[in-house]
């Protein structure tokens, strides 16, 4: 039977096993919706505001593994995705984002809605396209699918014209390859190549193990244990990697970089090889290049070539993917205890105890966070935005499974907290999701509690309420001479009373008793909640090394301790 | 990165997919990480299809291994090398307007013929000439075409080939891009 384009996207999205898709409806992507109407097997997700369609389809595909799909019209519906491919893009995020586009005949006409997207999203996708003619419409989405999902994944952006899409009819014929004569996906690395890291990994006394988000991505993380534990390496997870190992494991120990525990850069400072895997060793991992592990040589593995050797010199880089890369080393590796190293570790971990929150009689955001981690056990799926909360989540929340942390990490997108936490708890809806939240980026997408609402999606919100931008307000504390701007509210609004507009719980926390409290209630609780926790509003961040800075000029809370 | 910043001209070759936007997406590439072109020209290749860019770029080892393995990344390009260290021939061609009077136009028709130049238009205050070769060469034609003044030159940009059989892409040519360490 002969489809329209329209319903070609559909039959292709089943095909990719792409049974939902976040979007909001306009003129020029009218025809998809009118098919999409006659494809239940297609949930749609009405959000609010297009930026969340992509950072939903940004957390359903974190936290499954999916590719996430996200809809919207031409212009500004396309427009309005870009932060959200964006971040896609920096975090390596298989997204699929399909758009409208006005008809071919109007195309450079600057028609009413009409913006270039694909040149807009040009630097900000893996690939993109433009799809000219009804009979390119299944390989555009069978390809798309493809690039978006394999290799180091990524957004992929189809455009549509609204006639390609509702004109000209054609049989559906699913393709049974891609047709991308330039794109190669590395699979294992040159056995030389490995059979050097195995003696690197052999002989250094003092290795540590950087695990990036390429390990989840590969579902490398039991091969990455794996080899930790053969040879006993410690465990460095960066921001994206978390959650790649149990918090509780012995060789874990934390995340680094400018907010990473004091003991976690210190003993980077001290090791004689790194070996970072599915990485990418970004300034806020590294700080001060030249600084940065003075003392180690490099071994890295990453899927993308153009990341080797890019910011760090390496005696070994392996272009490969992780799992089989993983699989080729661990039988060359030899078992070792590295017993001086660890305790050394330990050493620094007693000296510079910045992972221990302080006592305080006041709301400390920390706390929250660590009371919040007890009450769930680690179970379940941590979202978060951008800031000091993002940080605090990062350093003090347990986790036991892969894949439960997800948060923007490259690009730094506030207000991914909302839409990204609907997404995951879409993805997994068995699952609860604490959306730990800061008050600026909460209110930059919760309009989209409506859609939390509207799914009865099980999304709690915590917000860390310190009624300013907390980052920026100690950035200019500590950088601009106290010279605020800018960076505190005047007028939050009551975020319980946004809560019962929504008709759904709010709860608000000023003490510490009621923290827990508060947790348990929400969990109670069937569907979205929003706590709201009034925390000490000039809280510091820390540890911190200030950007473009090293270990060195590391600044610690609580200061070290008197060495012993 | 403590690199050798020794800085040189490289030629890059590269096939591309003949499809809109490719150019757009190879250019944009270019400047979004601060990688200067010295010249770029594409067009057919032997295969139905697919286009040949050379590039000419200016930089250090590090650069110029960065240039290579991000054009290798755009899904568009099928293969790319860097054949600068290769037995190469290269080859630009210029067309150069330049100012003349009757006391000079015989001084300028010799040093067109010392450089094996063609004049292909010639007017009552003007004449146009066209040189192909190495960029070398149209420089130095350059430079003493200068002294009589110069109104308008254009230059294609270099093309590039390996000599012998080699095509300058190993196919499939992954190790020679990837995995260096």
């Amino acid at each position: 039977m002969e489809l329209t384009g329209a319903e070609i996207v559909c039959e292709s999205l089943l095909k990719e096993g792409a049974d939902v898709v976040f979007g909001l409806p306009g003129g020029a992507v009218l025809p998809l919706y009118g098919s999409l109407s006659r494809y239940p097997a297609i949930r749609h997700i009405l959000v609010r505001h297009e930026q969340a369609a992509a950072m939903a389809a940004d957390g359903y595909s974190r936290a499954t593994g999916k590719v996430g799909v996200c809809v919207a019209t031409s212009g500004p519906g396309a427009t309005n995705l870009v932060t959200g491919i964006a971040a896609a893009q920096m975090d390596s995020v298989a997204m699929v984002a399909i758009t409208g586009q006005v008809p071919r005949s109007a195309i450079g006409s600057d028609a009413f809605q009409e913006t270039d997207v694909t040149g807009v999203t040009l630097p900000i996708t893996k690939h993109n396209m433009l799809v000219m003619d009804v009979k390119d419409v299944a390989q555009a989405i069978h390809d798309a699918f493809h690039i978006a999902r394999t290799g180091r994944p990524g957004p992929v952006l189809v455009d549509i014209p609204r006639d390609v899409l509702l004109g000209e009819r054609t049989e559906f014929v699913w393709p049974t390859e891609t047709k991308l004569p330039g794109y190669k996906v590395p699979g294992k690395a040159p056995e030389a190549q490995v059979a050097a890291a195995a003696e690197l990994i052999n002989q250094a006394q003092k290795p540590l193990i950087m695990s990036g988000h390429g390990v989840l991505i590969s579902h490398a993380y039991g091969l990455m244990t794996e080899l930790a534990e053969k040879a006993q390496i410690p465990v460095i997870t960066t921001l994206l990697g978390i959650s790649a190992i149990p918090t509780d494991h012995e060789l874990n120990i934390g995340m680094s970089g400018m907010h990473g525990m004091a003991y976690t850069n210190l003993a980077i400072d001290e090791a004689d090889l790194i070996i970072g895997l599915g990485m990418r060793f970004d300034d806020r991992v590294t700080g001060r290049i030249s600084a940065f592990a003075p003392n180690a040589t490099f071994i890295h593995v990453d899927i993308d070539a153009s990341e080797v050797d890019k910011n760090i010199k390496t005696t070994v880089g392996m272009v490969g993917d992780l799992k089989a890369v993983l699989g080729q080393l661990l039988p060359k590796v030899e078992a070792n205890v590295h017993i001086d190293w660890r305790l050394r570790i330990d050493q620094l971990k007693a000296e510079h105890p910045s992972h221990i929150i302080r006592e305080s009689d006041e709301l400390l955001p920390q706390y929250v966070v660590q009371r919040l981690t007890e009450v769930t056990q680690g179970r379940g799926i941590v979202v978060t935005g951008v800031g000091m909360h993002q940080m605090w989540a990062a350093q003090h929340c347990r986790f036991t499974e892969p894949n439960t942390f997800v948060t923007s990490g490259g690009l730094g997108t506030m207000g991914f907290e909302v839409p990204a936490a609907l997404g995951a708890q879409v993805g997994r809806p068995d699952t609860t999701v604490w959306s730990v939240c800061g008050d600026g980026g909460f209110q930059m997408t919760m309009c989209d509690i409506a859609t939390a609402v509207e799914c009865q999606a099980d999304v709690k919100f915590a917000i860390l309420n310190n009624n300013s931008l907390g980052l920026v307000h100690q950035l200019q504390e500590l950088f601009f001479d106290e010279e605020y701007m800018a960076s505190q509210y005047t007028a939050n609004p009551d975020f319980v009373k946004i809560a019962e507009a929504y008709g759904i719980r709010g709860i608000r926390v000023t003490k510490k008793e009621e923290v827990v409290d508060a947790v348990q209630q929400a969990m109670e609780t069937a569907g979205p909640v929003i706590v709201d926790f009034i925390v000490k509003e000039d809280e510091g961040l820390f540890p911190f090394i200030p950007n473009g800075q090293s270990v060195k000029e590391m600044l610690e809370e609580p200061a070290p301790k008197e060495i012993l | 990165m403590d690199q050798t910043k020794h800085t040189e001209q490289h030629t890059l070759v590269a096939l591309v997919e003949d499809k809109p936007g490719v150019l757009n997406k190879v250019a944009s590439m270019f400047r979004r990480r601060g990688f200067n072109i010295a010249s770029l020209a594409v067009g057919n290749s032997e295969q139905p299809g697919l286009s040949r860019m050379t590039f000419a770029v200016n930089g250090d080892e590090y650069t110029v291994g960065q240039v290579v393995k991000q054009l290798d990344k755009l899904i568009d390009v099928i293969e790319v090398a860097d054949i600068t260290s290769e037995r190469i021939v290269t080859r630009e061609l210029a067309l150069l307007k330049v100012k003349t009077t009757p006391m000079n136009r015989g001084e300028i028709i010799q040093t067109v013929n010392l450089f094996r130049a063609n004049i292909i238009d010639v007017g009552s205050e003007s004449m146009v000439i066209e040189i192909t070769g190495e960029e070398d060469k149209i420089n130095a034609l350059h430079n003493l075409l200068s002294a009589f003044g110069i109104i308008e030159m254009l230059r294609t940009g270099l093309v590039a080939m390996v000599r012998g059989q080699a095509n300058g892409m190993a196919n499939g040519h992954d190790g020679q891009v990837n995995g260096q360490s």
